[in-house]
């Protein structure tokens, strides 16, 4: 399978992608690892006109403690957050789930940034940083600007990127809660998630059970109620809407959130 | 547009189209045909190669994006016509059934040995997790992965010799 003709751009730095991006307006896309957009091409369900590469800006590849919280470059590749030291120390939860994504391949082109800016509600990531409450910086012909990543998603593939906006900076607060958990259920390691869950203290988010990553958040008012985890569970579904497809029925999801949330729920407190 | 990869320790220059995808270019314009295109969906792990040193799925990355860097296909493991530590183990471990899947296998266990030159079976099993086999030949090929680590005792392949199964010939 070949993606339809288009011109490829090679941006040298930051700056230069977000011209490029300008001087070719909505026919352009910025293309990271390429690990969810080429596929989308190859099957002809996205046509850009321009490809914008990304893939030489190393500055935008690194993972820096700032005190309160882990800065992490948009370029940063998922092989590289699942094997640093500085967030296995401070936010295991997201090294952990970095090295879930896909397979060791993927892994060496994926980055933390495109998984994000794609918002794919079956990409793990997305559901991760919610429940680590992330902040985003993204960049713009005018300047950068801060994007609480509750607020980014706004539906399938959707974000509050404007045209041309470049995520730059992942900021990840260090959890004041210790327990974590990450649980996630496929066929095989390249598939998506047919249903994953992630827990940083009170915090729950889900993959897959609606059109974009989202919080528990009926689960997380019961677990502040003092529920035990199995109660807490049954509030999984709540306000979901989880989509049927060839891996599984709604109703299928609805109960499999139920069966992720209780053990994630479990295994965190195990570890809080 | 213009492209300079770097395949094998031998730089190819040529002039390609621009969605042109890095499988096609080792297998039509580098003629290195040993990379099978399997499934084409990123994943089956059939066209892994390393860019860097590190697994890729060539079907998944433009030559575009390969241009100026290093690629290393399952052609240029041998060196001086002696096969590369990671080969003569899937050889003496019968590591393949029909052959098709072979090439990415022995190019993602590269990477694995180059990132831990001491798996369990457990992180074999896990690192060939982006590879299919559909002749399901995984047993012997996870024996092939831990014998050229030296894993599996007194016939390691690499015994007494200095040899590092997870480096790549310049």
């Amino acid at each position: 399978m070949i993606p339809s003709s288009f011109t490829y751009q090679r941006a040298g730095s930051a700056e230069e992608a977000c011209d490029l991006a300008a001087e070719y307006g909505e026919e352009a896309k910025y293309l990271a690892g390429g690990h969810s957009l080429l596929p989308l091409m190859k099957l002809r369900l996205a046509a850009p006109e321009v490809l914008i590469d990304l893939g030489g800006l190393r500055d935008l590849c690194y993972l820096t403690d700032r005190g309160s919280h882990v800065a992490i470059g948009a370029l940063t590749r998922h092989h590289d957050v699942e094997h640093s030291d500085l967030l296995a120390r401070e936010i295991p939860l997201l090294a952990h789930a970095a090295g879930q994504v896909g397979d060791p391949q993927i892994r060496h082109r994926g980055t933390i940034g495109g998984s994000i800016a794609h918002a794919d509600p079956a990409s793990d990531l997305p559901a991760v940083l919610l429940a680590l409450d992330a902040t985003l910086v993204a960049r713009g012909c005018d300047g950068s600007r801060e994007i609480g990543i509750g607020e980014f998603f706004q539906g399938l593939f959707e974000t509050v990127l404007e045209p041309g906006e470049l995520l730059t900076e992942i900021r990840v607060p260090k959890p004041a809660a210790a327990g974590w958990s990450f649980q996630k259920f496929n066929q095989r390691a390249i598939d998506w998630a047919i249903v994953g869950v992630a827990v940083q203290g009170g915090h729950v988010a889900l993959v897959n059970m609606g059109s974009t990553a989202l919080r528990a958040t009926a689960v997380e008012a019961a677990l502040a109620g003092g529920a035990s985890p199995a109660e807490a569970a049954a509030y999984a579904a709540a306000d979901t809407s989880a989509p049927s497809d060839i891996r599984a029925s709604r109703e299928y999801r609805e109960h499999l959130v139920r069966v992720l949330v209780s053990r994630a729920l479990t295994e965190a407190s195990s570890r809080s | 547009m213009k492209v300079k990869l770097t395949v094998n320790g031998k730089d190819i220059t040529a002039d390609v189209e621009d969605r042109m995808l890095l499988v096609h270019f080792l297998r039509d314009v580098a003629d290195l045909t040993a990379t099978n295109v399997g499934c084409d969906t990123t994943s089956c792990g059939a066209c892994t190669v390393l860019l860097d040193g590190e697994s890729v799925k060539s079907c998944t990355v433009l030559a575009a994006q390969a241009s100026g860097y290093e690629i290393t296909t399952l052609e240029g493991l041998a060196r001086d016509g002696t096969m590369h530590p990671v080969q003569r183990a899937f050889h003496e471990q019968h590591g393949l059934q029909c052959g098709f899947c072979t090439p990415g296998m022995v190019m993602a266990i590269v990477s694995l040995l180059r990132e831990n030159p001491h798996p369990t079976e457990e992180q074999v099993r896990t690192g060939l997790e982006g590879n299919l086999c559909r002749c399901t030949g995984y047993h012997n090929i996870v024996r092939a992965a831990l014998a050229a680590a030296g894993g599996l005792g007194g016939s390691s392949p690499q015994a007494g010799t200095a040899e590092v199964p997870g480096e790549v010939p310049a």
